[in-house]
């Protein structure tokens, strides 16, 4: 349902005890949970500020048992909510009121890895890094990392299209996944992509990518997996300018190379990383940027010396090149901590995902400097400098009446601001139920009734995660009305047509 | 401010309206150079290449922005000023190829397996519906998950659901150094070692074999390229005639694709033992793309047969139409994908004006 309690599904026109009788024919026993004391833990994901208690939680452990969930749910019109780990930052996997949870959780076996071919099939409750651990033995790994890789699932990667910190180089989730094998809404089997590097008609893989379960319900991926550089060899360099910083990456960029990662923190991000993960930032710097070189030894050598001549000519006030590999990963350890540094050292943080060229950088972070005067609200940043995704972490204290509030409105303004640079209000964390708002800065009505009608193309009645994602279009009236009524900023995208 | 850019889409939305409210058939076509491809086109002819010119560049944030009309070579030109290129190194097929035609057409080069496809490119596009709206989903940024992605479900739509007006595409840096080495090896050698090449951290940037010769390209650092070579072996083959060699693959001008024998394009996985077919064979793609010159007696049946055993699909890539109309050039779906397909083709156009039929006969 939406922040505001609405919804377009009616309320629930099924027999709750006749649901239960059903799907309790076809789940073994303790795969179905109805208590409010078991419920509890499903009532969100990593967005914990928005909560919901659902119908139902199934947790099937095989595609049959999820084909079977499907059909009796669709005979009732019963929403349906796909979970895996929950990690998601967008409330994605938040429940419906009247809906039914089904968790992927169970559905977790590394279905075949083929070293020779370089691919591996799994389940979708497989789990990140456990994909990379598998593939160790063949010197192969999966190359999207999110930050979140110990914990979140396949399914989830592939509904979010999550990134990482080495994906300007090797690409997104959609660019490591072959094949996505799922169940329609009415629990029709259905395979996205194959064993080969493409597919006839569309391509409804890409589509699927980034979907946030709104389209299919993902029973089985095909990930392409990547053979292990040699080496690699991190550089740590600090900046007493953000500008010179963000100048520092486009020049490496403008140099002719593309880093294996290329990640920038600012001041309050270090602050709060160092004290906890000790990954031997500089407290004096303004910030600090992470630039990785993969390879072969002499390919290293050669690309390491280009990019710490870049980063000097940029105006780097120190450089340190990880020696080692436990001191690469220390370097990294700071940057992969940066989201619980900050739950260290705030009650509650939300955190924000717009991405904007990279050119505007200078003029984003003085934009939340002011915010944070304005709404009395910390800030720290931390940004995939290489593709432009920058994670503002706004700190506040849900206890404190009114400052989730104030914390909302602050990223909604980060959000629209990136709209207006030029960017998206989302890169790699999903609109969920989070940004929903915000999709009404970003597209016009004639382009969300395109995704409303892609949406019925795929799941007529609206089944499958309800409510999220895709504004409808009376919601956007009504956001539409109250901007221009402020008198707000006009957040038309530059450069239109 | 006002272009000349805005007075032809404003010109070309009330054609569009008016085909919708007619609901005639428009034939979407560049310079044609990809005419031959897919089911055979109709409909009136709508010519894009009014719509020419870069809308925007910035090399640094590895972007470019153009319209549908621009002719490919000249984008090309204009990136590899800047030191960058399309890394899916796009088949041009014909002098005049335009950009919309290669996102539309989704065809890829020598440089897919390593690099990736079209639509890994492709960030984001401007559609003109069959209204005549403006549509943009995507953007100029790397990464945008905001609203389902629209804009590399364009690639390779071939026309089928609406007008890519303009398009942002990822753009790459040229590598500093490359290197192509031969081998004289038969078939099922030469996908063994590319696929053990495959699982090692080579800068392989191309391959292909035919007629018992394996020519493989490294591109990228010096270092890793003269390193590879090393490791690989095989014969040194010389930059001028390496560069004839790849664009001779990339544009079919190879000796391979010559004559009027149907072409067929069989996509399996790099694993996939030799195809036991009968006519000659060329294999890209680290053994992924299998080229097959049939002769007509060839059902499609054993062709398509064969390639969905290894998991993949068979295209008809160039044949005359009747063959076309006989066989069908693309893979038929199953019927859960063909029901969504012909739902998504409704959702996007449901006058039904854009390059009816192209893609599979019923839509
Ligand atoms: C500390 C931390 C760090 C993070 N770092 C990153 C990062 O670096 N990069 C990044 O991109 N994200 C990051 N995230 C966000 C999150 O981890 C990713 O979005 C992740 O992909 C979610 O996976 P999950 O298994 O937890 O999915 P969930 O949160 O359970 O679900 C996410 C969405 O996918 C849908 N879904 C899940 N499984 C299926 C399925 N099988 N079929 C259909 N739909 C399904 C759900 O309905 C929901 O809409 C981070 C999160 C945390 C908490």
């Amino acid at each position: 349902m939406g922040i505001d309690g609405s919804s377009a599904l009616p309320g629930p026109v099924f027999d709750k005890d006749d649901l239960l009788a059903q799907l309790g024919k076809v789940l073994p026993e303790g795969c179905l949970l109805v208590d409010e004391e078991d419920l509890r833990p499903y009532e969100c994901d990593g967005m914990t500020a928005y909560r919901q208690l659902p119908l139902i939680v199934a947790l099937p452990d095989s595609e049959a048992q999820a084909q079977a969930i499907l059909r009796i749910c669709h005979a009732r019109k019963v929403p349906i909510v796909p979970r895996g780990a929950a990690t998601g930052l967008s409330g994605g996997a938040m429940p419906h009121r009247h809906g039914l949870v089904l968790s992927l959780a169970k559905l977790k076996k590394i279905v075949n890895l083929d070293p020779v071919a370089r691919t591996a099939v799994v389940q979708p409750g497989v789990r990140n890094l456990a994909i990379s651990e598998a593939a160790a033995a063949h010197a192969l790994y999966y190359a999207p990392d999110p930050s979140s890789q110990i914990a979140c699932t396949i399914g989830g990667n592939v509904s979010e299209n999550s990134g990482g910190v080495h994906c300007l180089k090797y690409g997104l989730t959609v660019h490591n996944v072959l094949r996505v094998r799922g169940l329609t809404i009415e629990g029709e089997i259905v395979e996205f992509g194959n064993a080969a590097l493409d597919a006839p008609g569309y391509d409804l893989l890409a589509l699927i990518n980034g979907s946030e379960g709104m389209l299919a319900l993902i029973t089985e991926i095909t990930v392409k997996l990547t053979p292990k550089p040699e080496l690699a060899q991190v550089v740590l360099a600090s900046f007493d300018d953000v500008t010179k910083a963000g100048d520092a990456v486009a020049n490496i960029i403008a140099a002719g190379i593309i880093p294996a990662g290329l990640e920038m923190m600012d001041r309050k991000a270090i602050h709060a990383v160092e004290p906890f993960v000790n990954a031997g930032y500089d407290l004096g710097a303004e910030a600090i940027l992470l630039c990785e070189s993969d390879g072969t030894p002499e390919e290293v050598d050669e690309e390491m010396a280009r990019m710490t001549g870049v980063l000097k000519e940029s105006g780097a006030s120190g450089i340190r090149v990880s020696q080692n590999e436990t001191e690469r990963l220390k370097f990294w350890a700071g940057r992969k901590a940066a989201f619980p540094a900050i739950g260290r050292i705030s009650p509650d943080y939300l955190c924000m995902d717009g991405t904007i060229p990279r050119k505007n950088l200078a003029r984003m972070l003085k934009a939340i400097a002011e915010m944070e005067q304005r709404y009395g609200l910390r800030c720290a940043n931390v940004f995939h400098a290489g593709d432009g995704n920058l994670h503002p972490l706004i700190m506040y204290d849900a206890n404190v009446p009114g400052q989730l509030d104030l914390a909302t409105a602050f990223g909604g303004e980060i959000l629209e601001l990136s709209v207006e640079l030029g960017g998206s209000i989302t890169g790699e964390h999903g609109v969920g139920i989070e940004k929903i708002v915000q999709m009404c800065a970003q597209f016009s009505p004639a382009e969300l009734e395109v995704f409303h009608a892609l949406k019925r193309a795929f799941d007529s009645d609206g089944l499958f995660n309800p409510d999220k994602a895709i504004p409808t279009a009376a919601r956007c009236r009504e956001y539409r009305l109250i901007r221009d009524s402020a008198g707000g900023a006009d957040h038309s995208a530059p450069g239109g047509a | 401010m006002r272009g000349l850019g805005d007075a032809c889409l404003e010109r070309w939305a009330d054609r569009l309206r008016a085909a919708s409210a007619g609901q005639t058939p428009l034939r979407l076509c560049g310079s044609g150079s990809k005419d031959f491809y897919g089911q055979s086109p109709c409909g009136e002819i709508f010519d894009t290449r009014e719509y020419a010119g870069i809308v925007a560049y910035e090399p640094t944030e590895l972007v470019v922005t153009a319209r549908c009309g621009t002719p490919l070579a000249r984008l090309e030109e204009i990136l590899a000023e800047k030191g960058q290129s399309l890394a899916f190194e796009p088949p041009h097929f014909g002098a005049g190829a335009t950009v919309g035609g290669c996102v539309a057409s989704g065809l890829a080069g020598p440089r897919r397996a390593q690099a990736g496809a079209v639509r890994d490119f492709v960030l984001g596009v401007k559609i003109l519906n069959g209204q005549g709206e403006l549509l943009n989903f995507g953007g100029q940024v790397m990464k945008n998950v905001a609203g389902y992605d629209v804009s590399r479900l364009m690639a390779g739509s071939l026309g089928t659901l609406g007008l890519i007006a303009e398009v942002s595409l990822k753009v790459l840096p040229v590598a500093v150094a490359e290197q192509t080495v031969c081998f004289e090896l038969t078939q099922d050698k030469a996908l063994d070692l590319l696929n053990r090449w495959g699982g090692q951290p080579l800068p392989v940037s191309a391959s292909a074999w035919s007629e018992d010769v394996l020519h493989v390209r490294l591109s990228g650092a010096a270092a890793a390229v003269s390193a590879a070579s090393r490791t690989l072996g095989g014969q040194r083959v010389d930059h001028e005639d390496a560069y004839v060699f790849w664009r001779g693959i990339r544009e079919q001008q190879h000796v391979f694709f010559a004559g009027e024998v149907p072409l067929w394009r069989i996509s399996v996985p790099s694993t996939s033992a030799v195809l036991a077919l009968p006519g000659a064979q060329l294999i890209e793609w680290g053994g992924a793309l299998r080229w097959m010159r049939g002769p007509d007696a060839v059902a499609d049946r054993a062709v398509r047969r064969a390639a969905e055993q290894g998991g993949g699909h068979a295209t008809l890539f160039r044949a005359e139409q009747t063959l076309k109309a006989e066989y069908g050039v693309f893979q038929p779906l199953s019927a859960p994908l063909a029901r969504i397909h012909r739902q998504l083709k409704h959702a996007f156009d449901p006058q039904g004006i854009f390059n009816p039929g192209r893609m599979y006969p019923e839509f």
